[in-house]
């Protein structure tokens, strides 16, 4: 146990609501707390006697380090510190599947950002000063900055000594796409070259924690991360301590799609703690944020398609280079999604598909919200649109006439085995109300909004479509088991439930469901939930869209175990047995006798505590050769429809509506649940046109949100949603997970719109302002 | 690092003068965030907060708008829209509402960012800056001249910037910035222009197009020369092409994080073009509503 907690700790959360179960929105605990800015933050944690931890970064993507000097900065007063890879405890080594990450750079650095050395010091100011002083030799060598030379170019130089592809799947089904009897059935064949930009997570808490030396000679961890025990594995190795020694609890989380899935600062403030022997924090700041997480991979994409004359898909020849940068991160996931949804929710005959993750000296990419299946959702989305313009076909028919329903297959062969009522959908979506035109009498209307760029002069109105798929929970033979403890006691007089789970509320509104579905079965009001942390079995990570569905699930489980327990007591008490038992507000009845009893009666003999693990059923490795296999354990399908005002003369952008039909199984609680579509699509609109981290030479033109713009309320419309309840019978409530389903399908419906709003094949995401005007001459 | 905090604006001058090595702060909102980032580490902060006449404007006897370094941009969208309608344009562009509470126009010009959104006003309408010294007294910088380099100006190290000296709207006055997102946004450039109809010319400023602010001199004197001042009548769109064409060849962007040259170029041939058609049409229904209220 801890020694002591640090101020601003995390507590048990009592929920503010006393109502509501599965399906109701009470409202969650932690929300009026961050409206009015008293949410604790991993950033506010504090202990008088702590010391402040900073990081030294390499400045260069690619060199070689023949010394550092870290006297001067010793000598610097106030500060406590400095260490350097030869301080590191145990493995240098770490990452989440691959360990290829040194925890301190090893005689060279990868990519610009690099941890290098770390400092301890009374002061983040003095700790700062004391990381100029440390004496750093490179020698600067050429960056390998192209993803596609990295993959087919022998002569490349190499990032890592394994060889520069982290991952090549293919996908083949049928006949080659090369084969003259498959040509032989085409009416047409379209091509395209496709790219999308460094995307960022650009959470508002950046990275941040609190390291506690314990007497044991352990470490305790207050963190903000989205899976606390495969932090614990990568963690405690590092340190060379047993796991049992490195106690994690979770702080609060300032957002996370998939940028904390990776470790950032957690090893190094324990180095530090450990060596000082105090307490050591340590805060990013906005810019070293941008070095601190990895981003979404970049993405070129060449598909080439042929179809029937009615505009069925016969081939699909694809190839995606996934840029993963200088460690491999969630690469091999990555790719394995983009290339088991690389044609996305069609049905295709013939496909060879090849989908390459490779290192490079660009900035490290992983996980983020969607990954794999975002960048492949903008270029085959933007493949049915060329197929429809060719054919003469309008979007929604081209889609529909291709589009998988349950029963079809996949291009992994994988069966779509719950509803995936996905041409229906485009119906519902496309019987939607149009946005009425621009009433210009507002400039925030328009396109430039109150900068007054145009009152109405150049602005084209376009319509675009997108559908989306995404795998949700972790593929591939992967067993991604949640963990759930669930105490049912009596507080007083009142029956009360606590719900312990290792698993992260990254802002998502999980919490809120641990308690709903905790009301739900077990009859109570009072549900608290416990922090999330260590002295729990693992929950999983807080990504994949998993939550409900797995904690979720050994969340119900659990309650489930309580229940039966209650039920035993009883039978016991009464020396009898019941077959028809339910709970109730805080009774338990019998279907045929009416209330045979209370939980303040049962629970009088003490608590009733149970520990779950729920697991999803198994899945299979994509075949190495052809990618088949039933690699995803649950599918969800969202479909957008983009409705955007374009001044085409300045390429300025207003994206009118940004309307949205989704499959979610069971709404679990709406109001959270449409904060997620509508942040979703925000996210996916914001990667079409507007966010991307700039690289030239290996280096980040644009760390700070001066430069790296993300959507504002005036960028964002209010969404039309329909949101429908085709229950997944494999999943707890038939929920589907709803997170990310909409991040893919967003950008390319906006992308569409663009393009028909301007008439231009355009190929990259963000689409820039010069992307629209480059060559008119309309001055 | 000490913060002072005058309570006059002589007790600021002559810290000013004694304290070479402070930096002075009146919103905050460019000076924090380079305090933040570790970009400066000034000996002192002197806080210009404590002085009200920074935050008041007023009017001089000739009509003259002088306008306190530190009077927000927030007051000037409310109180001058219709004195300063091009200051207030552009006021409303600047950052968000929490910024335009606090910024103003001091500061703008105290960073002098290429970016500052109300730089091509002030050149296009011949707004002059006051400053001051302890030792030397008062100072009138012409805009045109007060801009020495990308975030260089013309103050001198013991001088504060105490009002901007503005003439009431003339004629009709348009303010247009471009950003790659609907708010929130520096400028990837921006343009100003303004109409003195008893005078017959025309002002303009371009702004993030060039190290500093610029003035297209060669647009203004076509565009007064071109436009139809006698007839009033409607403007030949290409007679605003060539202006937006002037206005551009003017410029001297260059490539960055923000956008292109070239399309920067562009896009101010466009503003230009737009900005003066509007201006126009304005002046066209002003003088068509005075005429009829003439009439009543
Ligand atoms: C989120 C954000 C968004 C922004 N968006 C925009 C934008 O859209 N457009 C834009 O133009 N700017 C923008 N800015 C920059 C900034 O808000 C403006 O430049 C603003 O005008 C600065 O005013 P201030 O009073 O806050 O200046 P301060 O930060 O207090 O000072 C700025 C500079 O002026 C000097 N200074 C201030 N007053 C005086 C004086 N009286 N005499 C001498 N020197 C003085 C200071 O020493 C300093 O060098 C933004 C800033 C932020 C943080």
């Amino acid at each position: 146990m801890p020694t002591r907690a640090p101020d601003r700790a995390p507590r048990d959360l009592n929920q503010s609501a006393t109502t509501g179960g599965v399906g109701d929105s009470p409202t969650r605990p932690d929300g009026s707390l961050k409206v009015k800015g008293e949410f604790a933050y991993s950033s506010d944690l504090f202990m008088d006697d702590m010391i402040w931890g900073a990081t030294l970064r390499s400045p260069h993507p690619r060199a070689l380090i023949h010394s550092i000097d870290v006297a001067a900065a010793l000598k610097l007063p106030g500060v406590y510190a400095v260490l350097t890879h030869e301080d590191v405890p145990g493995h240098k080594f770490y990452g989440l599947d691959t360990r290829d990450q040194p925890v301190l750079a090893v005689g060279q650095v990868r990519h610009q950002g690099e941890p290098v050395a770390l400092v301890a010091a009374d002061h983040p100011e003095t700790a700062r000063r004391a990381l100029k002083l440390i004496q750093v030799d490179y020698e600067v060598q050429e960056p390998v900055v192209d993803p596609r030379r990295a993959v087919f170019d022998p002569q490349c130089p190499l990032v890592h000594d394994d060889g520069n592809i982290v991952r090549h799947q293919p996908v083949r089904v049928g006949a080659s796409p090369d084969d003259p009897a498959v040509r032989a059935q085409c009416a047409v064949v379209v091509s395209g070259e496709y790219e999308v930009g460094i995307q960022d997570q650009a959470f508002l808490g950046p990275e941040s924690g609190l390291a506690i030396p314990a007497e044991d000679g352990g470490v305790d961890l207050y963190v903000a991360t989205q899976w606390i025990h495969w932090d614990l594995l990568q963690i405690a190795p590092c340190l060379g301590l047993p796991e049992e020694k490195v106690r994690m609890t979770l702080s609060g989380v300032g957002g996370a799609f998939g940028g904390r899935e990776d470790l950032s600062m957690e090893i190094h403030a324990a180095m530090l703690a450990l060596r000082v022997g105090k307490p050591v924090k340590m805060v990013y700041n906005r810019e070293e944020s941008f070095f601190g997480h990895v981003h979404r991979h970049p993405a070129l994409m060449t598909y080439t398609y042929g179809a029937t004359a009615e505009g069925k898909l016969v081939f699909a020849d694809v190839e995606i280079v996934l840029d993963g940068g200088g460690y491999a991160s969630a690469t091999p996931n990555v790719v394995g999604n983009a290339a088991s949804l690389g044609v996305g929710p069609y049905v295709v005959p013939n496909i060879k598909i090849d989908a390459y993750g490779v290192y490079t000296n660009n900035p490290p990419c992983g996980a983020m919200r969607g990954f794999g299946a975002v960048q492949a959702c903008f270029a085959y989305e933007s493949m049915m649109d060329k197929l429809a313009a060719e054919l003469g076909l309008d979007p929604v028919t081209i889609r529909q006439r291709n589009v998988v329903a349950q029963g079809d297959k996949l291009a992994t062969g994988q069966v779509v085995e719950a509803p995936a009522p996905v041409a229906e959908m485009l119906d519902t979506l496309k019987a939607l109300p149009m946005p009425a035109p621009a009433d210009t009498s507002d400039l925030r209307n328009l396109p430039g909004s109150t900068a007054n760029a145009t009152h109405g002069e150049g602005v084209v109105r376009g319509v675009g479509y997108g559908i989306g798929v995404k795998n949700i929970c972790f593929s591939e033979d992967f067993d991604d088991y949640s963990t759930a403890r669930v105490r049912l006691e009596l507080l007083g007089d009142t029956v009360g439930a606590l719900v312990h789970t290792a698993a992260a509320e990254v802002g998502q509104g999980l919490i809120t469901i641990e308690a709903q579905i905790a009301r739900t079965e077990l009859g109570v009001e009072q549900v608290s939930i416990h922090p999330a942390d260590s002295s729990v079995g693992t929950a999983g990570s807080s990504s994949a869209s998993r939550q409900s569905y797995m904690t979720g699930g050994a969340v119900k489980t659990a309650c489930e175990a309580v229940r039966a327990a209650v039920f035993e007591r009883i039978a016991q008490d009464h020396g009898r047995a019941y077959d028809d038992l339910s709970l109730a507000g805080g009774k338990i009845v019998s279907h045929a006798e009416g209330v045979i009893g209370t939980l303040e009666e049962v629970l009088a003999a003490g608590p009733i505590e149970q520990t779950r693990e729920y697991h999803h059923h198994r899945t299979q490795r994509m075949d190495p050769f052809t990618g088949q296999g039933n690699s995803h354990t649950q599918l969800a399908f969202a479909v957008h429809r983009a409705v955007v005002d374009v001044d085409v003369e300045l390429g300025l952008i207003k994206v009118v509506a940004l309307d949205l039909v989704q499959d979610v199984g069971k709404i679990m609680n709406r109001l959270s649940l449409e904060g997620q579509l509508h942040g979703g699509s925000a996210q996916g609109l914001g990667l079409a046109v507007m966010e991307e981290i700039q690289v030239r030479d290996g280096k980040v033109r644009n760390p700070s949100f001066t430069d790296y713009l993300i959507p504002t309320i005036l960028d964002m419309p209010p969404m039309r949603m329909e949101i429908l309840e085709n229950a997944d019978p494999r999943a707890p409530y038939g929920l589907r997970g709803a997170g990310e389903p909409p991040t893919l399908s967003s950008t390319p419906a906006i992308a569409a719109a663009i393009r028909d709003a301007t008439g231009l094949d355009l190929r990259r995401v963000p689409i820039r302002p010069e992307d629209l005007t480059e060559g008119r001459t309309d001055a | 690092m000490d913060f002072l905090r005058p309570a006059t604006w002589a007790e600021a001058l002559t810290a000013r003068a004694e304290r070479p090595d402070a930096v002075p702060i009146a919103g905050g909102t460019d000076v924090m965030v380079e305090l933040n980032f570790d970009r400066r580490r000034p000996g002192a902060l002197l806080d210009l907060n404590r002085i009200p006449a920074l935050r008041q404007w007023t009017r001089d006897p000739d009509g003259t708008i002088r306008l306190g370094a530190s009077v927000p941009y927030a007051r000037i969208i409310d109180e001058l829209r219709t004195d300063l309608p091009g200051l207030a344009m552009a006021s409303r562009t600047v950052g968000s509402p929490q910024i335009r509470n606090r910024g103003g126009v001091g500061g703008n010009l105290g960073a002098a960012s290429p970016a500052g959104d109300t730089h091509p006003v002030l050149v296009a309408t011949d707004a002059v800056i006051e400053v001051e010294s302890a030792e030397r007294g008062v100072r009138a910088i012409p805009a045109t001249e007060f801009y020495l380099g990308v975030k260089r100006n013309a103050m001198a190290a013991d001088e504060l910037i105490k009002a901007v000296l503005l003439a009431p709207a003339k004629g009709p006055q348009q303010f247009s910035k471009i950003g790659t997102r609907n708010a929130m946004v520096i400028a990837v450039c921006s343009f100003a222009v303004a109409l003195d109809v008893a005078a017959r010319k025309v002002g303009a400023g371009i702004g993030s197009a060039a190290p500093t602010p610029r003035r297209p001199f060669e647009a203004e004197l076509f565009a007064a020369d071109a436009l139809p001042w006698d007839s009033r009548a409607d403007l030949d769109p290409r007679i605003a092409t060539r202006f937006g064409e002037l206005v551009a060849a003017a410029a001297a962007p260059i490539d960055d994080v923000r956008g292109t040259a070239a399309y920067r170029r562009h896009a101010l041939s466009v503003m230009g073009r737009r900005t003066l058609t509007w201006a126009w049409r304005e002046h066209q229904s002003s003088q068509s509503c005075q005429s009829s209220k003439e009439l009543t």
